[in-house]
């Protein structure tokens, strides 16, 4: 479309001009505020600018005339490729046309921003005398497409952009974006039916146990994508693949691969997401660590007596059974508070000591394992410390647990002797420097005071990272869990 | 140890820097033979003579001033603003002089401006102002404003022992009305750290002040309502415990700011854009703002019972945010 171009008012009292040179030709291509005539009033001699960009296509007003202000003096063709137009403005915005970078306005668009610093030129026009052309004067409006490239520019990359009637805060849609859900389909209890952050929650958890009822129906379903990220840790330093894209309701994908059978061609299954996950992150971790094992052997027959004398009493009083790994995490617990080197994360050239003792149990599930945290382990008494790991056991089997619960570890806990094996040299979990793995305990011959006697025996084996813990520190540190757990007292239970 | 005031407590702060660090001094109007309006000043006199404890002309540039002088000297003045509203009359020596005298020739400036400020007394305008803003801005001091007794010794003594020009901001409000037990061992807070008066779950709020106590009293209600609130007593206005802020924001997902200073150019404005800037993603609403209207503070009581925030203001803001 084609812009008129008028006598601009240059001053409140100033009714019209007179155009004193073309400084451009009828057939010319003028860019948007180039320079496109002179004229003269009563109070200042001005350089005009061009409103738009396009071809002078008629110069109304000739040189030497006078003309009442806002009247045409010429017109200005459409843009030469105007199906292009907008997108080439919005392809390359183009940031040197604004006036404020063109020194040679003194126009007032160009005044407007010496404004300020009035006192400096002469020849700027005072302040009271200069007045921002009106809108009226610009009689087309600028293309919308001309008027947007510079928004267009900062619009922020929002992933999981909600429709633009959904009401959610930036909370809910960063969680959302990472967990990949579609805002649509969460129902909004808040003001107005916003989705509120325990909708979200809600309804991550319900989707969670959904799948856990399709998991059991279905042996290859993938899992849900709360345990990709629980089993992958993600931590300061440690990027890791955050939930592959999974529909809303999660559902077997393939025909279970028939294992049982060794006959005919080999078969190619895909990694769930969990199993990816886990890949990962045990490669990465193993890439960032320098992984040393060192094993100890333990004499448990103090932790069995304490064990065998109050199970009881404590399935009793508390309603839950007492294991044994609420023993050997006060245990670790204890002494990590003498070797806070084991409770730290590396970052870059700096080592960050964590100020609480988050306890990782690993929990060996079907299809993968899940590590909740015990969170400030170093807070709770023997009797807390049995309740939580209960609870957090339970709930990871049943696939109940919570997207926080599976975060902040500082140190972690295996048992690789569950199932028989005497000592493991588990991986480190990132970003963490030691992770403690616990054989079976089993009764052995061993020597005691130069006799054979019969003793409840348990290898403990502590992966740590050699960057930053060194075997004889290692070392140090499971001799002070030796000795605690050799030394438990009924005390230590809290009876 | 028997319980101490709000206001004993900065007397006896001054008093054992006192006698710790002979460099440290007393300047300001009555604080002398008539040991300070309030009597945060009774007994220095006596103590530790007319060197040290100066009743000066009712000129706060000149106290500030001369302030300025002493410490560029090698002194540790405390310059007292019998009331903290007179301490636009020392703008000039704040800002220019003892702001950026480190940075224009390497020379400290360790002195602490210290006055009774705040409302809930029937002051009026020129008796009950909160000053913080005019200073905020101004890179180069220090701004603190304790709630408890226990702060108020702590950061007295933090404040005098900084190398930096300290503005304190004693709340008149809470001189006598809050007693606490202090240890008697010598102990300083830290500037710049907040203190978590009560740890919530459901929405934040950051205040400092006298409305510390009336944070409390909210929470206390909105508990019953199942909504439980986190408050955050500030402590420092300058330099913000930014990091306590954006961690509370970071659990609660809702914070609002709660202070007695007027709405426009108070500081709640500056901690919003703080919280929008680096806990955009963490918020589940709006940062909402308590605060006193803007107006002078009034003197007829009601009046002045309206203008400061109250109770009901806040219990209002925290359900609205709750809500969302």
């Amino acid at each position: 479309m084609s812009t008129k171009v008028i006598m601009p008012q240059m001053g409140e009292s100033i009714f019209e001009g007179t155009v004193t040179k073309w400084l451009k030709n009828v057939g010319d291509y003028v860019n948007r505020d180039e320079p496109l005539f002179e004229i003269s009033t009563d109070k200042v001699d001005s350089e005009i600018p061009s409103p738009a960009a396009g071809t002078l296509t008629e110069i109304l007003v000739p040189e030497g005339t006078t003309v009442q202000i806002n009247t045409v003096v010429a017109i200005i063709g459409a843009e030469r490729a105007e199906a292009a137009a907008g997108a080439a403005d919005l392809a390359a915005p183009q940031p040197e046309r604004i006036p404020i970078e063109k020194p040679a306005v003194p126009f007032a668009l160009g005044a407007a921003t010496t404004i300020p610093s009035a006192r400096e030129e002469s020849e700027t026009v005072p302040l009271a005398e200069v007045k921002i052309p009106p809108p009226a004067q610009r009689l087309e409006e600028p293309t919308p497409e001309e008027a947007l490239p510079p928004q267009a520019e900062i619009r922020p990359k929002i992933a999981a952009a909600a429709p633009s009637n959904l009401r959610t805060s930036p909370l809910v849609r960063r969680i959302a974006r990472e967990h990949n859900l579609d805002l649509s389909q969460i129902p909004g209890t808040g003001l107005e039916g916003r989705i509120t952050k325990q909708d979200i929650l809600n309804f991550i958890d319900q989707r969670r146990q959904a799948a856990a009822t399709e998991v059991r129906v279905a042996a290859a379903a993938p899992e849900p994508e709360v345990h990709v990220e629980a089993a992958a840790q993600p931590s300061a330093g440690m990027e890791v693949p955050r939930g592959a894209p999974v529909s809303e309701a999660p559902k077997a994908e393939a025909i279970p691969p028939d294992l049982s059978r060794f006959v005919g061609e080999a078969e190619t299954v895909p990694m769930t997401p969990m199993r990816k996950a886990i890949a990962e992150h045990m490669v990465t971790s193993k890439r960032t660590s320098a992984h040393v094992s060192t094993v100890f052997e333990i004499d448990m027959t103090a932790v069995v007596r304490a064990r065998e004398q109050y199970k009881d009493v404590f399935e009793q009083r508390e309603g839950v059974k007492l294991t044994y790994t609420p023993f050997f995490v006060k245990a670790l617990v204890d002494a990590v508070r003498e070797f806070p080197i084991l409770n730290c994360s590396v970052s870059g050239e700096n080592i960050v000591y964590k100020k609480s003792i988050n306890v990782g149990i690993a929990v060996a599930l079907e299809t993968g394992l899940i590590v909740p945290v015990v969170r400030d382990a170093h807070l709770k008494s023997f009797t807390g410390l049995a309740l939580a790991i209960n609870d957090l056991a339970e709930r990871a089997r049943t696939k109940r647990l919570k997207p926080d619960e599976v975060q902040q570890g500082t140190i972690t806990i295996t048992n690789p002797g569950i199932y028989g094996s005497l000592f493991g040299t588990p991986i480190i979990n990132q970003p963490q420097v030691a992770i403690l793995g616990v054989g079976g305990i089993e009764k052995r011959p061993v020597v005691v005071d130069d006799a054979i006697a019969i003793r409840s025996m348990v290898y403990l084996s502590l992966t740590f990272d050699h960057r930053v813990i060194d075997g004889a520190v290692a070392d140090q540190f499971m001799a002070r869990l030796k000795t605690r757990l050799q030394s438990w007292t009924a005390a230590d239970c809290g009876f | 140890m028997s319980p101490t005031t709000y206001l004993e407590a900065i007397r006896q702060g001054i008093w054992e820097e006192m006698e710790r660090d002979q460099r440290v001094f007393v300047l300001g109007e009555d604080v002398g033979t008539y040991g300070g309006a309030f009597k945060v000043t009774a007994g220095m006199l006596e103590r530790f003579g007319p060197d040290r404890v100066i009743d000066t002309p009712i000129c706060e540039s000149a106290i500030v001033g001369a302030a300025v002088g002493a410490a560029y000297m090698g002194l540790r003045p405390i310059a007292e603003m019998q009331f903290i509203d007179f301490i636009s009359c020392a703008f000039d020596q704040i800002v220019n002089c003892a702001a950026k005298s480190r940075y224009r020739w390497g020379a400290g400036v360790p002195i602490v401006i210290r006055g009774p400020s705040g409302g809930g007394v029937h002051g009026g305008p020129f008796h009950s102002q909160n000053p913080e803003m005019y200073f905020m801005h101004v890179p180069g001091l220090k701004i603190v404003a304790p709630s408890t007794a226990y702060d108020a010794k702590g950061l007295i003594k933090a404040a005098i022992r900084d190398e930096d020009p300290v503005i304190y901001l004693e709340h008149k409000f809470l001189y006598r009305r809050i007693k606490e037990n202090l240890p008697a061992a010598d102990y300083t807070v830290p500037i710049g750290k907040a203190a978590m008066r009560r740890r919530g779950g459901d929405l934040t709020v950051l205040t400092y002040g006298a409305m510390v106590y009336v944070a409390l009293d909210a929470a206390n209600e909105l508990l019953k309502e199942g909504i439980d609130l986190e408050v955050i007593d500030l402590r420092s206005l300058l330099p913000l415990d930014k990091q306590a802020i954006l961690e509370s924001v970071r659990r609660t997902n809702k914070v609002f700011v709660l202070h007695e200073d007027t709405r426009t150019g108070g500081i709640a404005g500056e901690i919003a854009a703080i919280i929008n800037e680096e806990a955009f993603e963490y918020l589940a609403g709006p940062v909402l703002r308590v605060t006193a209207p803007d107006t002078p503070v009034p003197f007829s009581p009601p009046l002045e019972e309206f203008f400061l925030p109250k109770l009901s203001d806040v219990l209002s803001t925290a359900r609205k945010l709750a809500s969302y």
